[in-house]
């Protein structure tokens, strides 16, 4: 059993258990995106992110791939890590405004401001479908081309693949495809029609007391937001 | 070429040694000419002047009084194609196949220096007659790159001649493996790749990884721009490099290694290739080294030309057959690496120090440098800067040294503006910070990297925007795509970026860049996305009134954003010599001989090369008066 600290909390792990699956063993919720239980981690989407060790030599990883490890010490929602997430939020609207998974995140996170050029790829690249193809359906159909900004994801030089079955499994596992959202308002791009509520904790503590990740239902530190 | 034979025992490696070193000793008092040619230098036309000296010294009859060595690069690029005559060591610079017969004659049959192609300090104008009395060898420390001259980088006997693989025989045999790394730690050497991790920790860690297999790898994947000194040490010395992983791999444990050198190096390549080829013929690679148990195979893979497989993960990946990309750490390489066993990772730098400290001890090594940072420190100098070329500097030497006193000042007297180290990762450090010593730690506090050693010179003619732009551009392009936060944060940042050079900056750009570029910095997983907004926050950092400037003022200060600028020719200094006229490529200059010239703007591209043909700085760049940008209209 590996010993550690998340949030202030002491916690055993399994020894291959993710810094992840340790958090959701004991009911603390990061959120994830890239993520499935029954595919491989691939740490892309970096929502999972968390800070661990102290100090001056503190760092975010996701939280998806880094093992559990002795003494390793884990802060799930400090401010350093709410602000990463919501820049990551607001670069994953910019590139697929219309996907309800999306919205939705930047609804319980707070985002209300897109301030980028949409760019409306409808896909943010996370590689669910790709590893569901893979891994889940043994169809390796799909995969990722070029890199950088051309990244894409798409069958071997783009011509119709006899390994796809069209099983649907990529659709199926799509974040940014499967649920629409209602859309974007033209001026900030951001759906935010969810969002009534958020959690006033942030204003005085480095970190999001509330572990129920609901705004709201706690009741105790939540404000009606403002416009 | 010598055929080599198998050396069976150690013994007969050491008295092969002693031979080559006889034999050196013999030549000293012959006249040995040493012509520079590795890639900088066949560029320059190396190998005609090697040809011509060949067929000029037939000529003149000296052929069996004069040896030739053709070497890699000394690291005097700006001087190539350059020999320098032994043992006066006369250096002559920038050479064509002409000036050669000239020499041969003058200095060789006549015995007289040729002036004129004696190199010229740009500051003080004084010519240097020998090699040791320019001021650009002078103030360096040259323990990796200095042997360059003295070996034949395609003979192995050559490299055995400088006592080359005595460090390797000493580790073998009065050596366990827990003294070497002992010695390296002691050392203080750190990874010269960039980040600058202890070698000998890493080393120990590998050792101590459980499992039978264990691998070392050499990282040659050098891809920043303007940066090429693990190619001058891999084309110029390969053995040295080889010989420092097999010390590695007898103090790890490892039989089994790769050197990834990127294909874009095709001299390396094969001076590397040529090196393995000998070493096997040796019995210096391969089953039962030497008679011992110790045996080692090194192969070479060769990289696609993908920046990001510099990342030691994502080189492993490439490797093994899949795609570079990286991976989170841990497991660390030195734990689970190349197929899943234990692996030490090493720069070309790296590795090629590794001799030096064997054989010379570990505290001649730590003697160099500074608290934290120990040894020398290869840095490729280039940009704006007179003597451009490599520079292997002591840790600890301050900016104004290397650029003023090395590298020779800026040409043409302008201002310097900024220094860029660290590559397209690094970040640009102003004329405040000329008097920074140089180690790992004070780069960090700085807003830089020591990287894996560019160092590009920027003068007053620069614009720190347009820079940001361009390794925002190269980064974009080179970021694997795995990460949102290194691929969209690249890609917008670039955006942004790009409309303030194109004069669609807006006020809050400035704020979004600064919270885009940190977010990017922390939530990325390798050191590619980690480090790619440092262009950004470092040229925000020190030259923000330059931002400032092309979003507030829509002005350009250095004149070099094509949206914010157009050329003007100034009447008064005109002396209608039509050098912009023939220049210009689309025939937008007007006037005739001895009249003032005239730029017709519709016809304008904004080249620049009216600028570059001027010798009266009669055109200059003027901010762009009819300037209407307005911002398209955000969805």
């Amino acid at each position: 059993m590996i010993t550690m600290k998340i949030n202030g909390v002491e916690v055993k792990a399994e020894e291959g258990w993710t810094i992840l699956e340790t958090a959701k063993f004991y009911g603390l919720e990061i959120p994830t995106l890239c993520h499935h239980e029954g595919l491989t981690p691939y740490g892309g989407c970096r929502l999972c992110l968390v800070e661990i060790g102290e100090g001056p030599r503190a760092k975010l990883v996701s939280s998806c791939t880094y093992p559990a490890e002795e003494g390793l010490v884990v802060h799930t929602d400090t401010k350093r890590v709410v602000q990463a997430r919501r820049m990551m939020i607001e670069l994953m609207l910019s590139v697929a405004p219309y996907s309800k998974v999306i919205q939705d995140l930047a609804s319980k996170f707070g985002v209300t401001r897109m301030r980028f050029k949409i760019r409306n790829e409808e896909c943010i690249l996370c590689g669910l479908c790709v590893r569901m193809c893979e891994e889940q359906m043994d169809g390796k159909a799909i995969g990722f081309q070029n890199r950088g900004f051309q990244r894409k994801i798409s069958t071997p030089f783009d011509l119709r693949s006899e390994e796809c079955r069209l099983c649907g499994g990529c659709i199926y596992i799509c974040p940014a495809c499967q649920l629409r959202c209602q859309g974007p308002q033209a001026e900030t791009a951001i759906c935010n029609a969810c969002l009534t509520m958020e959690p006033t904790c942030l204003d005085f503590y480095d970190e999001l007391q509330c572990w129920m990740y609901d705004a709201g239902r706690c009741g105790t530190c939540v404000r009606e937001k403002k416009s | 070429m010598k055929r080599i034979k198998k050396f069976k025992n150690v013994e007969e490696l050491k008295k092969a040694i002693e031979q080559q070193e006889a034999g050196r000793q013999q030549e000293k008092k012959k006249r040995v000419i040493v012509v520079s040619s590795g890639t900088c230098g066949q560029a320059r036309g190396s190998l005609k002047v090697i040809e011509t000296l060949k067929k000029a010294l037939r000529e003149e009859g000296l052929k069996d009084q004069v040896t030739i060595r053709i070497t890699g690069c000394h690291g005097f690029c700006e001087a190539e194609p350059n020999l320098i005559i032994y043992p006066d060591r006369i250096f002559y610079q920038k050479l064509t196949p002409p000036d050669v017969r000239t020499i041969v004659k003058e200095t060789l049959v006549e015995g007289r220096v040729v002036e004129k192609f004696l190199h010229r300090d740009p500051l003080t104008k004084e010519r240097a007659w020998y090699e040791n009395e320019i001021p650009f060898y002078q103030k360096q420390k040259r323990i990796v790159l200095g042997d360059n001259v003295f070996v034949d980088p395609t003979s192995l006997l050559e490299y055995l001649a400088i006592g080359g693989f005595r460090p390797f025989i000493k580790a073998l045999t009065r050596m366990k493996p827990e003294e070497i790394i002992q010695t390296v730690k002691q050392s203080g050497l750190r990874g010269r790749g960039g980040a600058g991790f202890p070698t000998g920790l890493k080393w120990e860690a590998t050792r101590r990884a459980p499992g039978d297999i264990k691998y070392i790898i050499c990282n040659g994947d050098e891809g920043d721009p303007g940066a090429y000194m693990d190619r001058s040490v891999l084309e110029g010395n390969p053995y040295r490099v080889l010989e420092g992983m097999m010390i590695g791999a007898l103090a790890i444990g490892a039989r089994e290694g790769y050197l990834y050198v990127r294909d874009e190096y095709p001299l390396a390549v094969r001076h590397v290739t040529l090196a393995l080829e000998q070493l096997y013929r040796a019995g210096l690679l391969g089953e039962k080294i030497l008679g011992t148990d110790f045996s080692l195979d090194l192969h070479l893979a060769k990289g696609a030309g993908a920046f990001v497989c510099g990342e030691e993960t994502a080189l492993i990946a490439s490797i093994e057959g899949r795609v570079g990309e990286p991976r989170q750490r841990p497991p660390f390489p030195a734990q689970k690496g190349l197929w899943r066993k234990p692996t030490c990772i090493n720069n070309v730098e790296t590795w090629a120090n590794i001799p030096l400290i064997i054989l010379n001890g570990a505290d001649w090594f730590s003697s160099i440098g500074t608290s934290g940072s120990k040894g020398t420190k290869i840095f490729s100098l280039v940009g704006k800067i007179n003597n451009t070329g490599l520079v292997e500097v002591p840790m600890g030497i301050t900016l104004r040294e290397i650029i003023y006193d090395i590298g020779g000042g800026i040409p043409e007297g302008k201002a310097f503006k900024a220094v860029q180290t660290g590559g397209p990762s690094g970040g640009c450090l102003p004329a405040s910070m000329l008097d920074q010593i140089i180690d790992y730690e004070s780069l960090t506090a700085a807003g830089s990297i020591m990287g894996s050693g560019g160092m590009i010179v920027m003068d007053e003619k620069t614009c720190m925007v347009d820079v940001a732009k361009y390794f925002l551009n190269f980064l974009r392009d080179e970021s694997c795509g795995k990460c949102i936060s290194c691929r969209e944060g690249t890609q917008r940042m670039w955006e942004i970026v790009r409309d303030i050079t194109e004069g669609l900056g807006r006020p809050e750009d400035l704020e979004l860049l600064e919270e885009l570029a940190l977010a990017t910095k922390e939530a990325s997983m390798c050191g590619l996305g980690q480090t790619a907004a440092n262009p950004v926050l470092s040229t925000l950092r020190y030259f923000r009134d330059e931002y400032e400037a092309h979003i507030y003022e829509k002005r350009c200060p250095a004149g070099v954003c094509k949206s914010l600028i157009r050329y003007a020719v100034i009447p008064e200094k005109c002396t209608g010599c039509e050098a912009c006229k023939r220049a210009c490529p689309t025939g937008a200059i007007q006037g005739t001989r001895k009249d003032t010239h005239l730029i017709l703007y519709d016809k304008c591209i904004k080249c620049g090369a009216c600028l570059e043909a001027c010798r009266f700085e009669a055109i200059e760049a003027q901010r762009e008066e009819a300037i209407t940008i307005v911002r398209e209209v955000k969805p």
